[in-house]
């Protein structure tokens, strides 16, 4: 084992994830090789710094409670608001109870109001879904499961991962050149996205079976993204893009005119 | 989803693991505050995902979605979260805990500057580095394990964890001298 070799698998024999051959071979450099002992005694006087019990806490209690608090088939916040409010009024029986229980219900009244109004529509959760997932495929080099130019490619590839089969159109005599593909979970389901190009801009073009919205695309923005969502033949799209809402309309017009194959 | 052997599933398989999550989102962050948003976000994803979970290790599993959340956050709120967090408990606290267990008060402040130049240090270090670093040493967890959470190959894993532990060691240099 040569000594660049060496410095590469240094943190893997470590950490124990070697191979035998390798970590023995490893071992045959290490003795002759007076720097790679230096590095390996430093990074292992790091690794037992970095276990001190200080450098890792514990979650903070009243964060456990929020997040069973917000889970499924739990008592409701309202429940456990009245079930305390009883109890609160139950346990004294001073002329101050009414009041008291009007000043509780006041709050709760408001309270919940405030919750009602929190409550974003499904629309809203979907096209936030949307923006972080589109951000999410940007940042993770995870934009494209299979990579081809070729529709021929990118449409079989769904073929047993997806109950439907999403059309897929190549635009790149028009300026949109089709990438790739991936597999998405979205709004409770598996969908097909289409991966094009504008330029350097990447445009996700998300599509599952549905007819959720009228055929006229309506082009909306959010956090400097362009989203545009309609539903024809069955089949709901959404198309997003930090590229510009002409550009985006452009794109929508291109595919609308060419029929899928 | 929301049925009740559902939830309780969820409940036994993943809530077990906040701590882990609190404290990778932790070190993502490096706010408390910031953690604890990123954690509760991450949950309700991984609940509203449990359909998807295949039954793989779930700490694995329920890491790889506070990483993704954590960097849907940092997305947004890059510009005005800038490096002037800071964690809310100090470090000192914790640390005069660990160290009354066993040395006297001389080695006890020794340790805590060093915990103290520790941490400095592991949060200066680059998120890209910081992130591996933190999973194998503080999570103690695999390289197949780090592989699936951040979504690179074993000997991405194995390199990046290499050259965070060389930056590391250049940032805790002054300290380690003489030790």
């Amino acid at each position: 084992m040569d000594h660049e070799h060496a410095s590469e698998v240094l943190s893997g024999y470590l950490d124990q994830e070697l191979g035998l051959s390798e970590a023995l071979e490893f071992e045959r450099h290490l003795a002759g090789c007076e720097q790679c002992q230096q590095v390996y005694a430093q990074h292992r006087q790091l690794s037992a710094q970095l276990k001190q019990p200080g450098l890792r806490v514990e979650a903070p209690k009243e964060l456990a409670m929020r997040i069973k608090a917000a889970l499924p088939g739990r008592r409701s916040p309202w429940e456990r608001l009245s079930e305390r409010l009883r109890r609160w009024t139950g346990g004294r029986s001073s002329t101050w109870a009414p009041v008291g229980a009007m000043a509780m219900s006041v709050v709760a009244l408001s309270w919940s109001l405030s919750l009602y109004l929190a409550v974003p529509s499904s629309e809203q959760r979907l096209t936030q879904e949307l923006v972080d997932d589109h951000i999410r495929s940007l940042q993770f080099n995870h934009l494209s499961d299979v990579i081809s130019t070729d529709k021929h490619t990118v449409k079989p590839w769904f073929n047993g991962k997806l109950d439907f089969a999403p059309p897929v159109v190549d635009l790149a005599q028009q300026g949109y050149p089709l990438v790739g593909g991936r597999l998405d979970y979205l709004d409770g389901r598996a969908v097909a996205v289409m991966v094009y190009h504008y330029k350097l801009h990447p445009i996700n073009l998300y599509v599952w079976p549905g007819n959720n919205a009228g055929a006229v695309p309506h082009i909306h923005a959010q956090q400097g993204y362009h989203l545009a969502h309609w539903s024809t033949a069955g089949m709901n799209y959404w198309a997003i893009t930090d590229a510009g809402d002409n550009e985006l309309s452009g794109f929508i017009a291109e595919l609308r005119a060419h029929p899928a194959s | 989803m929301a049925d009740p052997i559902n939830v309780r599933r969820f409940e036994t398989l993943v809530l077990p693991h906040m701590n882990s999550a609190f404290n990778v989102a932790r070190w993502l962050t490096r706010n408390d505050q910031d953690a604890q948003d990123v954690v509760q976000e991450a949950y309700l994803r991984a609940f509203r995902f449990f359909g998807g979970f295949r039954g793989e290790d779930a700490r694995t599993w329920l890491l790889a979605i506070v990483r993704n959340t954590f960097y849907t956050w940092h997305q947004q709120n890059r510009g005005h979260a800038g490096d002037t967090e800071m964690f809310e408990e100090e470090v000192h606290s914790d640390e005069t805990s660990a160290a009354e267990r066993d040395d006297g008060p001389e080695a006890m402040l020794v340790r805590s500057e060093n915990l103290q130049q520790v941490h400095e240090a592991l949060r200066r270090l680059q998120l890209e580095y910081r992130e591996v670093v933190m999973l194998r040493e503080l999570e103690e967890l695999s390289y197949k394990e780090i592989s699936s959470i951040v979504g690179i190959p074993i000997g991405t894993v194995m390199s990046r964890l290499a050259r965070g532990r060389q930056q590391l060691a250049v940032l805790l240099a002054p300290t380690n001298q003489g030790m």
